[in-house]
């Protein structure tokens, strides 16, 4: 650090000490050892307070680095001893990556939702408890030893499942996004939320352990011939309720998962049973699932029939659009954030196709006037996160990144106009546009929509 | 040593009859299924499960219920959350509203072409009588789901219905008459499954989807475009971005609070003594705002109203009220004692919010 300290307006503010809060760099200063202490924490407080730190810090690396020369703690004294917390945290310098509700968005605590926070995150996986949360009528924490789970309907013979007995059965272990149906929802008309945890956060993924659906249902005897469908319900309060595709059924993608992760369910990701239906809106994806009925037709149930439905500019209801189509977003850098100064920048996010896989993802750095493809890390799974990389050297003037994901189908993911022109902007659900992330001129990236 | 013919015929025979074992304890599973795991549902069991109603009415239990007795349910037990004439309370969407009768002619609701038309109300979207019905018998009300019988639920039906415009006042629904109204239902005509994001093969679907678009690489567009993005004035309000980000990385959050204000928040977060879990566990936080009117008045004008008064608050949360905050009752509350009494002596001690000790 500390050859392109001085700020100007309109220039880079050099970070991390103008941006670490007071909290944090009182913590460091407890932390800091040695002669030049005060110095340290007279420069870092100056920084804080935003006057003319940047003198002042230049001196202190006159030597070289602090964090170098002077050795902190963790390397002079005695560490936490081992399981001081049997299930472990992260580190408290990571507070900040938390799963926040978007003000305003929902004027109850019970039917509402959180979002993730994408920007923070590396990788395909979402940690369990980062995952975005969406309840109807408030989660529940399920003693596994009562719950039950029916078949019934088309079937030889309803059956009940204890989950020890689900346990006992030959299980997979498979990884899928889910994402809600409305995520994204709140831009259909205009900009509306600032950050990529606002606009995209209804999205995580995870290592999804179960039993396949259609294993159960054979069980059952089910009746699999002809048009089938099944109907899947809850157990909390909502008693949600979904109708899913026999077809989908059939080819042995639908779990009933009580894994996440290599752990079990977390409660408010429907402990101790869900329903896994990949590639699906993650309403389909029953909570506290409690039963399962085989039937000769849709159920039309409140999420298929009034919620979740699409309006079109002719004034039609589209009703059980469940796919979720090829999307891409770029998480960092993301909105609400700031480039730290010119120079390399790794340009990454994610990508994920309800019908298959990511066949490849491009990115603009010029407000999608150009495009180059990205890479695309391993793994590469159907109906899964997929992470692409991109290199860029930023040369500190404004532009405007975006990223556009094509899935196997062929299917190109749209822009905001080409979205538009066909759906209108009224329909809430299942807004796949690409996504803009405007760089300034002092680094401060905005969420930002071109017309 | 003899190796005559019939001890290699003997040996092979052995042989063979030591594989076929081997092959049927390994393919047991396979045709036996999975002994042990699952029993048989007792019809019981079934019935007290089985809720749904497709929309073929296939599920619907008899029984029936008139709009007038609708209207007692209504008051007592959804006008909290919906409003007396369910038009909402802020709480929910509205369930009423934005139909007429001519829509119940075309079964096309006509303001839904209209992207002016504020909202959508339930009557506005719902093609089924069916889900209306189901979805009330298995969720409603809020914070009691499945307390209402068949005919309560027949009653608020045909009280919305009649509220709608539907049915008229001396309208009773039952398990005989509902197809007859699903035939008035005002947007009966008004949904569609042409589209090719239903992932089976079950409902006659397109198979394109509806939007195309090419991966161009190069000049793909004008140079010069317009950028719509968050006006300045709402900077802060998802709170501070910085706070939001990690401190660590290629990009630092962007700072969007007052210095004063972010300083505080943490610190009130620890010595706050609101029983958040006791008051979302009882759904209180469904009608009541910490410091703003929802359905109900604010912790805090409660607070300011009756200071002190631990026993008068909890009487009021067992037994429910109506009239001093305004026309909508609060029901009896179902609430464990010691959890009631928490919150009663809560209320009574200023309802302090966060970082309001």
């Amino acid at each position: 650090m500390g050859s392109r300290i001085q700020q100007q307006p309109g220039q880079v503010r050099k970070a991390p000490e103008n941006f670490v809060d007071t909290e944090g760099v009182r913590t460091v200063f407890a932390q800091a050892q040695g002669g030049r202490r005060d110095f340290i924490r007279n420069a870092f407080a100056a920084a804080v307070a935003g006057t003319a730190a940047s003198a002042a810090l230049a001196q202190s690396t006159a030597d070289g680095d602090p964090a170098i020369l002077q050795l902190p703690a963790h390397s002079t004294g005695l560490g936490q001893p081992v399981v001081t917390d049997g299930y472990g945290k992260p580190s408290k310098y990571e507070a900040n990556v938390q799963r926040r509700q978007s003000p305003g968005l929902t004027p109850t605590a019970q039917a509402s939702v959180s979002f993730a926070p994408l920007q923070s995150l590396f990788g395909i996986v979402t940690p369990s408890g980062l995952h975005f949360e969406r309840h109807h009528q408030g989660w529940w924490d399920i003693d596994p030893s009562k719950h039950r789970l029916m078949i019934n309907g088309m079937v030889k013979a309803p059956k009940v499942f204890t989950l020890d007995e689900l346990m006992r059965l030959p299980s997979v272990s498979r990884f899928h996004f889910i994402e809600c149906g409305a995520n994204t929802g709140m831009e259909w008309g205009n900009v509306a939320v600032p950050t990529a945890q606002y606009t995209h956060g209804m999205l995580s993924c995870s290592e999804f352990t179960g039993v396949p659906l259609i294993t159960l249902l054979e069980m059952a005897g089910a009746d699999l011939k002809g048009e089938r469908f099944v109907l899947a319900e809850g157990a909390d309060g909502s008693s949600m309720t979904r109708t899913i595709p026999m077809s989908l059924i059939r080819s042995g993608e639908v779990l009933v998962a009580y894994g996440q992760n290599g752990e079990m369910l977390r409660p408010e990701q429907g402990y101790p049973l869900r329903l896994v239906v990949p590639g699906v809106q993650g309403v389909s994806w029953i909570k506290y699932l409690r039963r399962i009925e085989l039937g000769d037709q849709p159920y039309g149930t409140k999420d298929e029939t009034v919620h979740y439905v699409d309006l079109m500019p002719d004034g039609q209801h589209r009703q059980y659009t469940s796919i979720q189509e090829c999307k891409s977003v770029v998480t960092t850098p993301s909105g609400g954030q700031m480039l730290l100064d010119k120079g390399f920048y790794n340009i990454t996010g994610l990508a994920w196709s309800g019908r298959g896989k990511v066949k490849r993802v491009d990115v603009s750095v010029d407000g999608g006037r150009n495009w180059r493809t990205a890479r695309l890390e391993s793994p590469v799974l159907s109906k899964c996160l997929t992470r692409f990389n991109i290199d860029w050297v930023w040369d500190g003037s404004p532009t405007i990144i975006q990223s556009r994901a094509m899935d196997d189908t062929g299917y190109v993911q749209p822009s905001y106009r080409q979205l538009r022109a066909v759906r209108g902007t009224r329909s809430i659900y299942h807004n796949n546009a690409i996504q803009s992330w405007q760089v300034q001129q002092n680094g401060e990236v905005a969420n930002v929509q071109l017309t | 040593m003899s190796s005559s013919p019939e001890r290699a015929a003997l040996r092979a025979l052995l042989a063979l009859a030591a594989c076929s074992v081997c092959i049927a304890t390994w393919a047991q599973p396979k045709t036996t299924g999975y002994p042990g795991i699952g029993r048989d549902a007792t019809p019981k069991e079934v019935a007290a499960w089985d809720i749904d109603v497709r929309p073929d009415f296939k599920g619907l239990p008899p029984g029936s219920g008139s709009v007038t007795r609708g209207q007692d349910v209504w008051e007592s037990k959804c006008a909290s959350c919906h409003g007396v004439f369910g038009e909402s309370n802020q709480v929910f969407s509205p369930i009423v509203g934005g139909t007429t009768a001519d829509d119940i002619k075309t079964g096309h609701v006509a303001r839904l072409k209209d992207p002016a038309f504020p909202g959508r109300t339930t009557l506005m979207k719902a093609s089924s009588l069916s889900t209306v019905w189901d979805y009330v018998y298995r969720a409603m009300p809020w914070n009691q789901p499945k307390s209402l019988t068949p005919d309560d639920v027949y009653a608020v039906t045909a009280y919305i219905l009649n509220l709608g415009g539907i049915v008229p006042d001396d309208f009773t629904l039952s398990d005989k008459n509902i197809r007859e109204v699903q035939a008035r239902m005002p947007n009966r005509n008004g949904a569609t499954t042409a589209h090719a994001m239903w992932p089976g093969t079950e409902l006659g679907r397109a198979v394109k989807p509806d939007v195309t678009a090419v991966a161009c690489m190069h000049d793909c567009v004008p140079a010069e475009q317009k950028v719509a993005q968050l006006p300045p004035h709402a900077r802060g309000s998802h709170g501070n971005l910085a706070d939001q980000n990690r401190l660590v990385g290629a990009q630092h959050g962007i700072e969007t609070a007052p210095p004063a204000a972010k300083t505080a928040a943490p610190q009130a977060a620890a010595t706050s003594k609101v029983p958040t879990a006791l008051l979302e566990k009882n759904s209180c936080v469904a009608c009541h705002g910490m410091t703003q009117k929802l359905v109900g008045p604010a912790f805090s004008d409660i607070a300011k109203k009756y200071p002190g008064q631990t026993d008068h608050l909890l009487q009021k949360i067992k037994a429910g009220g109506s009239g001093v905050w305004g026309a909508i009752p609060m029901p009896p509350q179902t609430i464990a004692d010691d959890e009631a009494k928490a919150i009663a002596r809560w209320l009574a001690e200023s309802a302090a919010p966060e970082g309001k000790p």
